[in-house]
């Protein structure tokens, strides 16, 4: 990734980020954090993580953030732009916002500045030879086929966790039908 | 990366997204007036040509009135923009922004021809060829609807905002089904990218029409897994296409700017140019949707029955042009889609918006759903042998009998309490 591209896409991340807390009106924050999700999923797909990326996208600025847009407009927007900050949720923030800064620092300054190595894409491919030939056929063609190895870890590495996890995002979908449709009688 | 590769780029980006698609969408909307016309036995706009007349010649040049999109165009731009004292000023100026860009970005993942050889490189006639295709299409475009949204809302006024709000729940329900709908194609084909499904279509037959190459029983020992292929594919193609329709805000899905009971929708409170960036969201989010629906069922660029290498290889004065003839073929298969579209709007009634909302829901989504296994049994018969098969075949057929049960019995009207 050019370091232009990467210095835009971070850019636009933080400004977003912070447009999110700083904007009195709800449906600018919700869109600056759509801008937010834009620029996190270009720095992704920046790290070769195409994927990961889209689904940023995808689900987050695509099917989640419109949700909250869709709320946000059907409320009263007037009584919460008139509302004034106050001082000690502010001062609340800032602190975290500081302590978390200074872990950052202390853990950078300590870790070396080293540039990893590219992967060794001969040896990716050889190791995935027998497992999946479809994978590994794509490695020895030189790029990085990140569908398929996300998939092959979750559906071979994962897969009754995923299962589980499936049946979990069902059981609180039924869960929130019958809590909305209960009878008022 | 060199200056020649970001030219190469650069060229691209401007030959595929402002001079092949953006000109179709003024073209689109010509035959939109055109088709309109012949099928309400009307002449249509057939007038606007060359005024040679003024030049003293004896007539003037109207080809079918084929400068008409330049004219509407024209109109467009000199309308008076006009904005309301009472809109939200800075949504109101993003909105036509944001319902056009989206639209315009998905072109650079659409393959539109072969390899185009010159100094013998192969350049491929794709902007980005990217490994997640269809994925990136619907993640862009699903920022469409933010355009809408917002249109509706910073209008500040009560019928933009009733279509904003409809076309916000109309675009994510459609979404679902459009997702699941391709998902037994990218389990057919195994691949997210594009180019390559297309380059599959073309050596083997297309998705919906398996007659040569590896797909025809004939040239691969007798194994049907290709025509059985095309019962889950022919209701993958169904679903898809209906969910583009209502992804597209067209007839018979075009609630967000139903006249009778809205006004203009979401646009009712924008003139000239903005409004004209709304039309052209639209008809541009017409064309990639045609574009896709083309690539992965119709067979994209190729021209089918096998004879697509020989395309490939047609060489003028060293320079393969194959990749442009194969980008004709493309463009006239999309054309043909587009026909299909107005078509449709002008021969189906527009639907109730709970109608909508229904079959959104209960239809395409779970039809969708069983869809997906319905393919994933067809593509793993071979591996299984048939005990297998015929057991999921019979636990397939029992949930979806126990599906539509649940179905009927949930549409039934809840019964009058007991007094």
């Amino acid at each position: 990734m050019p370091l232009a591209l990467f210095w835009f896409f971070a850019i636009v991340m933080l400004v977003g980020g912070l447009a999110v807390v700083s904007l009195r009106n709800p449906v600018a924050s919700a869109l600056s954090m759509v801008a937010s999700f834009v620029g996190l999923a270009g720095l992704f797909i920046g790290l070769n993580a195409f994927f990961v990326g889209i689904i940023q996208i995808l689900v987050y600025a695509g099917a989640i953030m419109v949700l909250f847009i869709f709320i946000i407009m059907l409320l009263d927007l007037q009584t919460e732009e008139k509302r004034a900050p106050k001082l000690a949720p502010v001062l609340g923030g800032l602190g975290i916002v500081l302590a978390f800064s200074i872990q950052l620092i202390g853990i950078l300054s300590k870790t070396p500045n080293i540039k990893s190595e590219p992967l060794d894409l001969a040896a990716a491919s050889a190791s995935y030879a027998d497992k999946s030939p479809g994978i590994s056929s794509k490695l020895a063609a030189g790029h990085l086929p990140d569908v398929n190895l996300i998939g092959d870890v979750l559906f071979k590495g994962y897969n009754l966790p995923l299962q589980i996890v499936g049946v979990l995002l069902l059981v609180s979908t039924v869960g929130v039908v019958v809590l909305s449709k209960r009878q008022t009688t | 990366m060199d200056l020649a590769t970001l030219l190469i780029i650069l060229a691209k980006v401007i030959g595929l997204t402002f001079m092949v698609v953006l000109p179709l969408v003024p073209i689109s909307v010509y035959f939109e007036r055109r088709f309109s016309a012949i099928i309400q036995d009307r002449v249509g706009p057939n007038r606007v040509g060359v005024p040679l007349t003024l030049l003293g010649a004896k007539k003037d040049f109207s080809f079918f009135g084929l400068i008409q999109p330049m004219a509407d165009g024209l109109k467009l731009f000199l309308k008076e923009d006009f904005t309301p004292s009472h809109v939200r000023k800075a949504f109101y100026w993003l909105a036509p922004a944001l319902t056009v860009v989206p639209s315009l970005v998905t072109v650079c993942v659409v393959p539109f021809g072969s390899d185009l050889v010159v100094n013998g490189e192969h350049h491929k006639l794709v902007i980005a060829d990217l490994d997640v295709g269809p994925l990136f299409i619907f993640a862009i475009s699903s920022l469409t609807v933010y355009g809408i949204t917002l249109a509706g809302w910073s209008s500040n006024s009560k019928f933009p905002f009733i279509g904003g709000v409809r076309s916000t729940a109309q675009m994510i329900s459609y979404e679902i089904a459009l997702g699941l709908s391709i998902v037994p194609v990218l389990l057919y084909y195994g691949d997210l990218n594009l180019s390559n499904i297309v380059q599959k279509q073309a050596d083997n037959g297309w998705l919906l029409l398996p007659l040569w190459g590896a797909s025809a029983p004939w040239n691969n020992g007798g194994d049907y897994t290709a025509w059985l292929f095309w019962i889950p594919a022919m209701i993958a193609f169904v679903i898809f296409t209906t969910s583009v329709f209502a992804e597209t805000n067209r007839m018979p899905f075009d609630l967000p700017e139903c006249e009778t009971e809205l006004v203009g929708g979401y646009h009712t409170e924008y003139s000239s140019m903005k409004f004209a960036m709304f039309f052209m969201g639209e008809y541009a989010a017409m064309v990639i949707g045609s574009a896709l629906v083309v690539t992965l069922f119709l067979g994209g660029w190729s021209l089918g029955f096998g004879i697509d290498a020989a395309i490939s290889d047609v060489t003028v004065f060293g320079v393969g042009i194959g990749g442009l003839i194969h980008m004709a073929i493309f463009m006239a298969k999309v054309v043909a889609f587009i026909l299909f579209f107005i078509l449709v709007r002008w021969t189906v009634p527009r639907f109730r918006y709970d109608q909508l909302m229904r079959l959104g829901w209960v239809i395409f989504f779970e039809a969708a759903l069983i869809n997906v296994f319905l393919a994933a049994l067809v593509v793993a018969a071979p591996q299984y042998g048939p005990a297998i098969t015929v057991g999921g075949l019979i636990v397939l057929a029992i949930v979806t009998g126990a599906l539509v049960w649940v179905l009927k019995v949930s549409e039934r009207k809840a019964l009058p309490a007991a007094a």
